[in-house]
């Protein structure tokens, strides 16, 4: 499935929050909410970007949809004419764009307008693109409502949001989102808040409409043991940096980074003959309020010394077999 | 001197109902558990399954419009569901006592940390004194693992992890037998909710107190429990020993519960979908609640709800199939 073209290339993608500047000011002080960061996303993989609360994850995803505009950097999104940067596209042509990048946000019933109709709904990409006739629309969706298991689709068509179950709601924002054709879907904890039973079939879905719609996801959660059914490859997010990147198996049984192993050990396993390799490190999430030029793991590393606080941030690298990791001390 | 197998908590065929204008809603049915002195049990299941609703009911904490219609819950031997609201704050508190699922909303933002404590022990400890309860207050801080100069501080100024030791911080001030934590780390990160989960283990040891853990996050249950509890839409469907429940589970329920949960560690198996949605409670399906989405329903499960029976030692299970057969 996977090929080596590459779909979204990012390059030092940065965004900085101003904090408590007034009307007249400008701020002097602000949140370095992603800092830097460069990956690039393969057509029709799944990159999952893991990290706790605050490290920059959902910034992300909403800089590649371009519901936020970045500081600074470049997204190149590859198209049948070459790359185009996101970063910079404007009116009509950010229009004409919003089809092939579509997101799928974590609660399904705050990301739906309650007065509208299940097919309403769904056909809304539509209309906004101005996609298809009225007929064809319909149909489009009925089919979209199948695809996503919503059978028969004619019995949800005019049925409200608060008609449907969780999970129900969140295959119809599935739906929203593949019916444009997309080439790239960003999933924001779509499966977060749902029970466990209906997760699994919704994660299943989500898998096998990758390869019927052909689409590439970047799939954000911080569900760790989600991320691995769900993702080929595994970013692992600290204080708007990527600390370490590589294949998800490769990431979970060999984690390079001190922060990593750290998120890793304390993943709670189902299981109670299982024994967890203790937490090594301490303190709590800073925020990356104007950080200092070091290493921004150094307060809490067990591995921290005078390199990690006197140089820069390390450098996201290669550390054999496309394994990447940001650490002075590998 | 009591021993070990000492029941401080038995439930015995707890039924709840919530009134609705639709009718009512059976959100607890039947269930019967004990919990021992010292132990800690799991209640796990889906939203909806009357996880919290037990909750609310052994903390008799219940909103107007739900009523316990069948049943004893004996705390030490007394059944608490005939108590008056006078007699119950006796017991609320001092013998059973209770984490909420949000600190956030369990706090007070005009009180300081300090006073909300204080505020439960002036009323139930009311022969203590001011000295006294400076130093309860001081040593239920470090208990929890937080600096006591934050005691005069706003539930603002404390992050997540720790407003929910404040939370647990206040629910031990009475020395209670039996705590009650409702989904206790459910919105921590896994780092925060490692070291709080630690702690709140240590605490159940050290104090030799019984924990009631209720979660819908089957890893974090076999972290802390030695006995668990399946719920499914108001029905306990198997409870047994963590061991039993992880690596023998008897009921249908149970045993895709387990095959849909991920894991980081081990070979990567495939989760098995479970189709279908938990039913609605006010209009439960017939006979056993779990046949519409059982694979190996048959026609009895449809017509006769199956009782909870021990069918071997210690392992209870509400099942006409059980492990399928």
């Amino acid at each position: 499935m996977t090929n080596n073209k590459v779909l979204v290339d990012i390059k030092h993608l940065s965004k900085l929050f101003p904090m408590g500047a007034g009307m007249f000011q400008r701020s002097k002080v602000f949140v370095h909410a992603v800092s830097d960061i460069s990956l690039q996303i393969h057509r029709g993989e799944s990159v999952g970007l893991v990290g706790e609360s605050g490290c920059g994850k959902t910034t992300t995803g909403k800089l590649l949809t371009r519901l936020i505009n970045p500081t600074s950097g470049s997204i190149d999104f590859q198209t049948e004419s070459g790359p185009v940067d996101i970063a910079t596209l404007r009116g009509k042509e950010m229009k004409k764009f919003r089809r092939r990048v579509q997101m799928i946000f974590q609660d399904p019933y705050e990301s739906m307008n309650p007065r509208l109709t299940i097919n309403d709904t769904v056909a809304e990409p539509l209309n906004v693109q101005n996609i298809g006739s009225l007929l064809e629309r319909e149909e489009r969706v009925v089919q979209l409502l199948e695809s996503v298991g919503l059978t028969p689709a004619t019995s949800f068509l005019f049925r409200y949001p608060h008609e449907l179950s969780g999970g129900q709601r969140q295959r119809v924002a599935i739906a929203r989102a593949l019916i444009v054709n997309p080439d790239f879907v960003v999933a924001d904890e779509p499966t977060s808040m749902l029970d466990v039973s209906v997760r699994t079939s919704v994660m299943q879905l989500m898998e096998e409409l990758a390869d019927e719609f052909n689409v590439t996801y970047l799939y954000i959660t911080h569900d760790i043991a989600v991320a691995r059914y769900m993702s080929n490859r595994l970013a692992v997010m600290y204080l708007g940096k990527i600390v370490e990147l590589g294949d998800t198996e490769e990431v979970l049984h060999h984690p390079l980074h001190p922060y990593t192993q750290a998120l890793l050990s304390a993943v709670p396993v189902p299981d109670p003959l299982h024994k967890r390799a203790p937490v090594v490190i301490k303190g709590q999430v800073s925020k990356p309020i104007n950080p200092l030029p070091r290493c921004r793991f150094f307060e809490r590393c067990p591995l921290a010394d005078k390199v990690c606080e006197t140089s820069d941030h390390p450098p996201l690298e290669d550390q054999g077999g496309g394994h990447y990791a940001a650490c002075y001390h590998i | 001197m009591v021993s070990m197998s000492d029941n401080v908590l038995e439930v015995k065929n707890l039924t709840m109902h919530y009134r609705t204008r639709k009718g009512p809603v059976y959100a607890v049915d039947d269930v019967s558990f004990v919990v021992r002195r010292g132990e800690s049990i799991g209640l796990v299941g889906e939203s909806g399954c009357g996880k919290t609703s037990i909750a609310l009911s052994l903390m008799k904490l219940l909103p107007d419009n739900a009523e316990i219609k069948n049943g004893e819950i004996r705390i030490n031997g007394v059944d608490i569901v005939p108590l008056s609201e006078r007699a119950l704050r006796e017991v609320r508190w001092k013998e059973i006592s209770m984490v909420f699922q949000a600190a956030m909303n369990s706090l007070n933002p005009v009180y300081t940390v300090e006073d909300q404590i204080k505020e439960a022990m002036h009323f139930h400890l009311p022969q203590m004194s001011d000295e006294e309860m400076d130093r309860k207050i001081d040593e239920l801080f470090h208990m929890t693992g937080l600096d006591p100069a934050m005691k005069n501080q706003y539930p603002h100024q404390y992050s997540g992890g720790m407003r929910q030791r404040a939370v647990i911080a206040m629910a031990l001030s009475c020395d209670p037998n039996i705590v009650i934590a409702d989904e206790p780390t459910t919105a921590l990160d896994v780092i925060v909710q490692d070291g709080l989960l630690k702690k709140m283990r240590e605490l159940q040891r050290r104090l030799n107190m019984s924990m009631i853990y209720i979660s819908h996050d089957i890893a974090v249950i076999a972290e802390v429990s030695e006995q668990v509890g399946v719920m499914y839409a108001g029905n306990m469907v198997e409870f047994s020993t963590t061991i039993n429940i992880f690596h023998h589970p008897m009921h249908p329920y149970t045993m895709a519960l387990m095959s849909a949960f991920p894991s980081i560690v081990g070979e990567k198996t495939e989760l098995v979908v479970l189709p279908g949605e938990p039913p609605d409670l006010l209009n439960p399906p017939s006979g056993c609640r779990f046949h519409p989405r059982c694979p190996y329903a048959t026609d009895i499960c449809k017509e006769k709800q199956p009782s909870f029976t021990e069918l071997e030692e210690g392992h209870f299970v509400a099942c006409w199939h059980p492990r399928g057969e």
